[in-house]
């Protein structure tokens, strides 16, 4: 057993508003620069949808993530000794216009006009070429399903449905969307870090979150391709690819990075996770539907007396330890199996969970029409607006059982707590209803709490991970290190000629 | 007089630029080392140009490389005409080939509007210097035939004495002008390289083959902690997630982004 620490995250979808006030905070903090300007490290799409990059889950265009075709694993976009050969040009490199052009206005036209009849106007400007330019998409252009018969309705996870049950879904009285905020994962077995030619991307050891060197970074662009998420950007002016940084400067000084901290809907939750480094193979090479349990089986137990005395000679401390009791990741993951790795069939363990939505699963039809005046209070979430399978295919790679068991269970608490507080309801359909997804009503209580009046410190306890300290705790010199951990440019990020 | 500048202070110069300034943006900026790729802002167009380029100058260049090192062995090789024609031919061909590549690339640098936003001087006297170097290369193969030979007999003992450090024009002096201008443009060219994005060639990531996929670096000092551990562990060198191959070593952290 080899213990290690994994940052970990999930975002609870029935709490997202789409508000994208996650996205602004990234930008501002990290990627409001040139070259930058068009990613975003922290997106919010709506599904179904294409997303951003467009239709960036179909991946017999992207060419992420990778493969075992029975044999050993292998990335999807080609062996290395092949993939070299493409240095010179990569044919399954995506580009900009896959993202956006990204623009600003002419904001001077609009004091600089001269008198006449007309408004002035600020026209788009491109900021890469810095020429007015014809605006054809955004980072969110199918927002709220806008343009669904164009976005929504090439969704590649709409494979999954039969062709009644997509026509039905493109019903205007029975319209249905959900939101998916998206972050780099922090894979345990990335594909952007298997890629890259240079070693320029590696994962830090003791917290597990991914970071690309960007002095060792040359611009091979090999991640920008693997990675099946299309979370590793390149910036186009310095001629280097940049991802999510997890706010480790953040976390290092005990603070939930940008996107959590500012979090409207309150939806996001981080922790420390354990898992064992040993089964990251294993756990990869499963057939699909078995891939969910088996990233679950990886996680190790932190009370657990054993995993406890393995990870104190991996060096991980005492009080990581309590961090890691006490992480609301463990709890929606592997306690209650609430939170399901998005597209787990990628096979790069994703650390990013998701409770798959409730709310446009409990709507209600009748022939069709939205009803509500049914005497049920939820209709049985078998009679979903939004098919299982669909939700199946982004979390749990085609296997229904896990979403349903997800669903169920958030479905039942509901019922609890309506029982509890308005009391119509027959204490024995509740019983039953926990029963089938083997619930106690403590536990029912747990998730309600965690789920509804979580405080700061219940959605991120942050192990005391801190670069500082660990560097305490492991050199008796601590000048030595001076200087060398943090955020930063030793040098100013410059273009070379 | 001035051949004298050309030949020998100039090479020198050069070499001297290269190793020195290489080195010095090597450790102090290397940041700057990066293939500046444009790709991402134009794709289509660049495979016509960068393919055509690499694969034709790479193998030029190792064909003058060739026959810097075993001259004796080239001019034995060509002693059968049929082996002559056929690398003469080749190496024409993948000359025509860089030249088709360098070609595109500058028609492309220059029409497409995203990439003139990426373009620097620089970037506008690299692509000069090698249309000049690959067209006086491509004229002197189909005009000055059989350079194979004869490169090995007069421009090699020239360049080895520079090597040497006593340099020797005679059997250079008498060459064509073309082909003196091919010299003396290869210098400019390395005198330009620290400079420029070329560098990206010194930076090719050939340890990618065997490297193991996956890489994990610690802060601390990972073989201490592991060493103070009570359970000998089966390897010493530091950990990391054995997908097909394992363990890269390296403890101390790094400047990310
Ligand atoms: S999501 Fe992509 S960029 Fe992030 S760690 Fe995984 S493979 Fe790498
Ligand atoms: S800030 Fe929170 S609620 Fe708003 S879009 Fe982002 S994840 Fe959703």
């Amino acid at each position: 057993m080899d213990v290690r620490l994994q940052i970990a995250m999930v975002f609870h979808l029935d709490k997202c508003i789409g508000c994208h006030t996650c996205s602004i905070a990234c930008k501002n903090v990290w990627t409001d620069r040139k070259g930058a300007e068009y990613m975003w490290w922290n997106n919010v799409e709506t599904k179904p949808g294409t997303g951003y990059p467009t239709a960036w889950e179909d991946q017999s265009k992207y060419k992420g993530g990778w493969e075992t075709n029975g044999g050993e694993p292998q990335l999807k976009m080609g062996r290395r000794s092949l993939r070299v050969l493409n240095i010179f040009h990569n044919p399954d490199m995506p580009r900009m216009d896959d993202y956006y052009e990204p623009w600003t206005y002419k904001y001077e036209d609009l004091f600089n006009a001269p008198e006449g009849a007309d408004q002035p106007t600020a026209r788009p400007i491109s900021m890469v070429t810095n020429k007015p330019i014809d605006i054809k998409a955004g980072p969110n252009w199918d927002d709220d399903l806008s343009g669904s018969p164009v976005y929504a309705a090439n969704d590649p996870n709409l494979e999954a449905l039969t062709p009644e049950q997509r026509e039905e879904l493109f019903d205007i009285e029975r319209l249905v969307f959900f939101y998916l905020p998206r972050i780099c994962n922090h894979c345990l077995n990335a594909c952007c870090v298997a890629a890259c030619p240079s070693g320029a991307i590696y994962k830090r050891g003791e917290d597990g979150i991914v970071l690309i060197n960007q002095e060792r970074c040359r611009g091979w662009r090999m991640c920008v391709t693997a990675c099946p998420y299309k979370k590793t950007f390149y910036n186009w002016s310095t001629g280097k690819s940049e991802k999510c940084i997890l706010c480790f400067p953040r976390l290092e000084t005990g603070q939930a990075p940008a996107c959590f901290h500012s979090c409207v809907g309150r939806i996001r939750y981080l922790g420390g996770l354990l898992y064992d480094a040993d089964r990251i193979v294993e756990a990869m090479s499963v057939p699909d539907d078995q891939l969910v349990d088996a990233q679950r089986e990886m996680i190790l137990d932190p009370f657990d007396p054993e995993v406890r005395a393995a990870a104190l000679r991996n060096g991980i401390d005492e009080r990581t330890l309590e961090a890691c009791e006490r992480s609301p990741v463990y709890k929606y993951v592997k306690e209650w199996k609430l939170a399901l790795p998005l597209h787990a069939e990628f096979r790069t363990l994703p650390m990013l969970f998701y409770v798959p939505p409730l709310l446009p699963v409990m709507a209600k039809t009748d022939a069709g029409v939205y009803d509500s005046s049914n005497e049920e209070l939820f209709s049985p979430i078998e009679k979903a607006r939004l098919p299982m399978e669909y939700l199946a295919r982004l979390f749990s790679a085609g296997n229904i059982d896990p979403v349903r068991l997800a669903l169920k269970k958030q479905y039942a608490i509901r019922l609890f707590k309506r029982m509890e507080t308005v009391g119509d309801m027959d204490p024995l359909v509740v019983k039953q209803a926990l029963a089938e997804v083997g619930c106690s009503e403590a536990e029912a209580e747990q998730i309600y709490r965690l789920t509804s009046l979580p405080t700061v410190d219940d959605r991120y306890v942050i192990p005391p991970m801190h670069r500082e300290e660990a560097m305490q705790m492991l050199n008796d010199d601590v000048l030595a290190d001076k200087g060398e951990a943090g955020f930063g440019f030793r040098e100013a990020p410059v273009r070379g000629a | 007089m001035l051949d004298n500048l050309f030949y020998i202070i100039l090479p020198y110069a050069a070499v001297t630029l290269a190793i020195v300034i290489t080195v010095q943006r090597y450790l102090k900026r290397g940041f700057t080392y990066s293939s500046l790729s444009s790709q991402f802002l134009e794709s289509d167009e660049l495979f016509y140009g960068s393919v055509p380029w690499h694969i034709g100058i790479l193998v030029v260049l190792l064909g003058h490389v060739i026959g810097f090192a075993i001259p004796r062995q080239v001019l034995w090789f060509n002693g059968v005409p049929a082996r002559l024609y056929i690398l003469e031919t080749t190496g024409l061909l993948f000359g025509l080939l860089a030249l088709v590549g360098i070609v595109s690339l500058i028609v492309r640098r220059f029409t497409s509007a995203r990439i003139r936003a990426v373009t620097s001087w620089m970037d506008v006297v690299v692509l000069l210097v090698l249309l000049v170097q690959v067209i006086l290369g491509v004229y002197t193969a189909l005009f000055y035939r059989w350079g194979s030979s004869w490169y090995a007999t007069s421009a090699v003992p020239y360049l080895r004495s520079l090597f040497t450090l006593q340099p020797d024009l005679k059997m250079i002096a008498p060459l064509p002008m073309a082909v003196k201008a091919h010299i003396l443009n290869a210098f400019i060219f390395l005198a330009i390289f620290p400079f420029s994005r070329l560098v990206h060639m010194l930076v090719v990531p050939i340890h990618y083959l065997w490297r193991p996929y996956q890489l994990v670096i610690w802060n601390g000092d990972r073989r201490k902690i592991i060493g103070q551990a009570p359970r000998p562990r089966p390897k010493t060198v530091e950990a990391t997630v054995p997908v097909t191959g394992d363990t890269v070593a390296a403890s101390r952290p790094v400047v990310t982004g």
